[in-house]
């Protein structure tokens, strides 16, 4: 078995796979976020609510429906993100003309509702969502052992983190999204409806958390605690990145995951920290982010 | 508006002021108080949980209700698995609602707060649920009374009969706290003594919500046996991920604290061989099964070895004071230490002076889904070791009750 | 008029533990210095910290392993406990007080998280067990802090010096710049105030105050878990301070009763639906509350006193 430093080649590359799974979680929920801010001028803490709420739904689906997991990767993403449009026109409008500070704290107390309120009705310990049938199974390539699933899940996450990115950067509908997000009074004189268009790209960010959410689903433990975990470590992912660039996200999202991975080969004991590790030398490095530009 | 809604948050203000201080009077004299304090939602809720508070209700309503003419009460709380929780209600409980007995509190972390705190306000904690050996050794105090089991007799049972069944190089994945080091440590020693060898270890946080990178770990240390040192969900989601990952095809799994509410959970065809260090199983005799079938009545389940000892404590806790006619924690733990105690849940048992139960232990196999003859019937009996074999002997204590 | 005001809390203050339960009121008293220091930064300078929590369970965690493992008097220990704090306020601070507005909180919840993650490896902290069994001791070799009245009192004593030491810090010199550098920075700038230094210690002294609660905690409780460096109690001591009221002297004191209250009297009956409700509380305050408690109790007395004094 060949090995390199010290560690099995299949273990390298088990744990990078890993990573790289993790990652495309990471990409994204910080796409998502990275979207949200630039169009509602708000962090939205509850992010890693409509994730989990992504995975619960599947699961809800699964075992109070009957429904599996390819209806739940169509129907969750759009139920959950009308769930956000509702929260976005009942509540959050109010927001965007204060400091995002405001924001932040709003959906920080959503986040706790939510929460709360799954883990009244279903408890802390997960919820088992097995791996759809065509899925199981894995494929040995000598130098990996890949459960089918996971690659599924970074083929998935990658089509629609670039697709995300193409239609913004590429398309006309992009490009009235981003000027909107400079300056959305010019763009309404011009007759387009900036309200509906924030409306949007706040059910587009969300529905990209539940989707996350509804891969994750047979990964990990599906748990109503799952939201919290992550959101922090999208944060600082965000923070490394920089809110600017919505390429950036997705790279640095990437990249994260698979250092991630890495560490967990030769440095186990900082795999949690090593994020917030960066993010700090970051910070004193290139405080806008690495790709990012200061507004 | 703005107004009328600052009168409503004073106003609740005052009304959550005034509640506290009226429950402050309520202090419970003439009551014999017992607590169950347990995980009630999280990982450990199926083998302890709800169950636990209706096997303490049972042993009280066998006793009539009431002992030594005062009436008997059960309350209960969820722990949450978060020690600063379960300190915070222990205190709470002895201090201002006159609980006299705490049992159960399933979670070694919660454990060892709340034996400090049972220590300080000398009063009676008998758990039945944690594992940690550290309970009865450097933790020991007088207070306190280790009912059903503990991962020296898991670790070693299991550990043993696993390296006599050609498992004998290990890697182990651990809860990271108290009961998971400590039952790797106990089962680490077993191994070594039985000739084993131990390749390496990885920790994972308690109710991990994914096993992968732990198990590819103990995969690339190409050891025979993967020793599970964890517990409830924990141990079913390792499980779970290993046939995930088709390791179950190279290397063995060992368990090394199985409730029958696991295997339930994982089903016969994955739990299948797996060996379970067992203090009590309902199918064992007469009297287990008629306890068994009365608890299953209740829940729709069988009782696991910490319901079955949650039971028994209360009912030889409730017997002591008939026979002292007090709740004084002293003299109760006095009665209780010299009594040879037989009950459901155990023949002659017998408490040691560093707080430890002496019964027997036993040794299962889970069966093959062919074997299984009606429901629950998911044990077959490998063989009983006597209490003063499964245990810690006293000559390796380290609690400083015992005088050397 | 506030004299006697005040007069009638210090009274509340003394005879409360005989009314209620000691180690409630001590709790009570701990989160209401851990609000009022992340006050200090968050009222008067503007900025949200996200992570407080790191100061406060850092602290806590030195000062129960010192008085534990190393038989540090209380004393010794909360003092140890308190420098800990500062000095990790003066490393964090460092790094965060170059990102402006919601990218500070942002740092601050991760830079927490960091400390989370190293708490919960590091051997001495005890992992996911925390440290149990810290003693209480004796202070000045005479009062025994075993006994929960001694304790209260002394407490209460810390408390009201830590305030007594806010308010000075608020109407001094120092404090009116720093109240000008929230209403204006680029003003500030211009006068010739060195900003980020001003920052920089104001969020040293909130980050050693926290530091003193969770010392005092350590002790108090005796036990010291993960839960004091989560970001979900950060989360509730921000909970505290807006919901009693930023800015304002008295408010974060209310905002911890009203919570720690809260807390106490409903998580036995309906668990993890108190989440819901703080949750539910903070979206309110956002909304509708930003002044906060205290912060509504003053503009109301001032709209009454000046239509008197202009009638």
């Amino acid at each position: 078995m060949t090995e390199v430093f010290g560690v099995p080649i299949s273990a390298l590359f088990g744990q990078l796979m890993l990573g790289l799974v993790n990652g495309c979680f990471y990409a994204m929920l910080s796409l998502g976020l990275a979207i949200i801010f630039g169009m509602l001028n708000i962090i939205n803490f509850a992010h890693g609510a409509f994730y989990m709420m992504g995975a619960v739904c599947a699961w809800i689906l699964l075992n109070n429906f009957g429904l599996g997991y390819w209806w739940a990767l169509l129907i969750v993403p759009v139920g959950v993100a009308l769930f956000g449009v509702i929260i976005e026109q009942t509540m959050l409008k109010r927001l965007y003309r204060l400091d995002p500070l405001y924001g932040f704290l709003y959906t920080f107390g959503l986040a706790q509702v939510i929460e709360g309120l799954f883990r009244y009705k279903y408890g802390v310990s997960g919820l088992p969502y097995e791996t759809p049938d065509k899925l199981l199974g894995a494929v040995n390539l000598g130098f990996l052992f890949l459960p089918e699933y996971r690659a599924w899940v970074v083929v998935v996450s990658l089509v629609v983190c670039f697709a995300t990115w193409f239609i913004i950067e590429w398309t006309p509908l992009g490009a009235y999204l981003r000027a909107a997000t400079e300056n959305p009074q010019i763009v309404q004189a011009f007759g387009i409806n900036v309200p509906v268009m924030i409306t949007v790209t706040f059910a587009i960010g969300v529905g990209l958390a539940a989707l996350a959410g509804v891969l994750a689903a047979p990964a990990t433990q599906v748990s109503p605690l799952m939201g919290a975990n992550m959101i922090i470590v999208v944060f600082a992912v965000v923070v490394i990145g920089g809110m600017g660039s919505i390429l950036g996200s997705i790279i640095t999202g990437l990249a994260l995951g698979l250092i991630e991975g890495l560490t967990n080969v030769f440095y186990p004991k900082a795999t949690n920290t090593v994020v917030f590790f960066i993010m700090a030398v970051v910070l004193l490095i290139r405080p806008a982010g690495l790709f990012g530009r200061e507004k | 508006m703005k107004r009328k809604f600052l009168y409503l948050v004073l106003t609740g203000l005052l009304v959550f002021g005034a509640s506290s201080a009226i429950a402050q009077s309520k202090i419970s004299g003439d009551v014999v108080k017992i607590g169950v304090l347990t995980d009630l939602s999280g990982l450990y809720s199926d083998l302890s949980g709800q169950g636990s508070v209706i096997a303490a209700q049972m042993a009280v309503d066998e006793m009539g209700g009431k002992v030594a003419g005062k009436p008997v009460q059960v309350i209960s709380a969820d722990h949450q698995n978060k020690a600063d929780v379960g300190a915070n209600k222990a205190r709470e409980w002895y201090d201002r609602e006159g609980v006299d007995m705490i049992v159960d509190v399933v979670n070694s972390g919660v454990a060892l707060a709340v034996t400090k705190v049972a220590a300080e306000k000398h009063k009676l904690f008998i758990d039945t649920g944690a594992g940690s050996t550290r309970l009865t050794n450097e933790d020991c105090n007088p207070y306190m009374i280790h009912w059903v089991y503990d991962t020296y007799a898991t670790g070693t049972v299991t550990g043993k009969a696993v390296v006599q069944n050609g498992g004998k190089t290990w890697f182990f994945i651990t809860a990271d706290y108290a009961f998971g080091k400590s039952l790797q440590q106990d089962t680490t020693n077993a191994v070594q003594a039985a000739g084993g060898k131990v390749l390496g270890a990885v920790t994972h946080p308690l109710n991990a919500s994914d096993f992968s990178s732990y198990l590819l770990q103990a995969q690339s240390s190409k050891a025979q046996v993967i020793g599970l040192a964890n517990a409830g969900g924990d141990t079913i989601n390792s499980i779970k991920t290993a046939n995930q990952f088709g390791i179950t095809k190279s290397q063995k799994l060992a368990a090394l604290l199985m409730f029958i509410t696991d295997v339930n959970a994982l089903g016969l065809n994955t739990a299948q061989g797996m060996y379970v260090a067992s203090s009590w199983y309902w199918d064992q005799n007469d009297n287990t099964r008629k306890f068994g079938k009365a608890f299953f009545n209740k829940t729709k389940k069988m009782p696991t070895m910490d319901q079955a000892g949650v039971y028994s404590a209360v009912l030889q806790y409730l017997k002591a004071i008939q026979k002292t006619g007090t709740d004084d924690a002293d003299a109760v733990v006095k009665q209780l230490k010299s009594t040879t105690m037989s009950d459901a849940f155990m023949t002659n048992g017998k408490i040691r002076a560093d707080g430890r139960l002496i019964k027997d232990f036993y040794l299962f196999q889970v069966k093959s889904p062919g074997e299984s003859k009606y429901p629950w019937d998911y044990y077959k009996l490998l063989s009983t070791i006597p209490g003063d074999q499964a245990f810690q002997p006293l000559s390796l204590s380290r609690c400083p009750l015992i005088k050397k | 008029m506030r004299i006697a005001g005040y007069a009638v809390m210090l009274a509340i203050g003394l005879i409360a533990p005989h009314v209620y339960y000691p180690i409630f009121l001590m709790r009570i008293l701990c989160f209401a210095l851990f609000a009022s220091a992340l006050n200090l930064l968050l009222g008067y300078t503007g900025l949200l910290s996200f992570g407080h929590a790191a100061f406060f369970g850092a602290a806590a965690y030195v000062t129960a392993y010192v008085a534990k493992e190393r038989d540090f008097s209380p004393a010794a220990a909360v003092i140890t406990g308190v420098v800990v704090a500062a000095l990790l306020g003066t490393a964090v601070g460092l790094v965060s007080i170059r990102r402006l507005g919601i990218y500070f909180s942002m740092v601050t919840l991760a830079l927490a998280q960091l400390l989370y993650f190293i708490c919960l490896q590091a051997p001495f902290t005890g992992g996911e067990d925390g440290i149990q069994g810290v003693p209480r001791g004796h202070l000045l070799w005479k009062l025994d802090l075993g006994n929960d009245m001694v304790l209260y009192y002394v407490v209460y004593v810390i408390f009201l010096a830590s305030y007594y030491f806010i308010y000075r810090v608020v109407h001094s010199p120092f404090g009116q710049v720093v109240k000008a550098i929230r209403e204006n920075e680029p003003r500030a700038i211009s006068l010739g105030y060195d900003v980020n230094r001003y920052k920089l210690v104001t969020f040293i002294l909130s980050a050693t105050l926290a530091g003193l609660a969770g010392s005092m905690k350590a002790i108090i409780l005796t036990f010291v878990t993960l839960t004091d460096v989560d970001w979900r109690t950060s989360g509730e001591v921000v909970l505290m301070t807006l919901l009693g009221g930023m800015g304002t002297l008295f408010g974060p004191s209310v905002g911890a009763l009203f919570v720690v209250t809260l807390d106490t009297q409903l998580s036995d009956r309906v668990g993890p639906l108190v989440t819901v409700l703080i949750g539910a509380i903070f979206m309110v305050c956002v909304l509708t509350l930003r002044r906060g408690i205290v912060g509504e109790i003053i503009a109301l007395y001032r709209r009454v006193v000046g239509n008197s004094h202009h009638g």
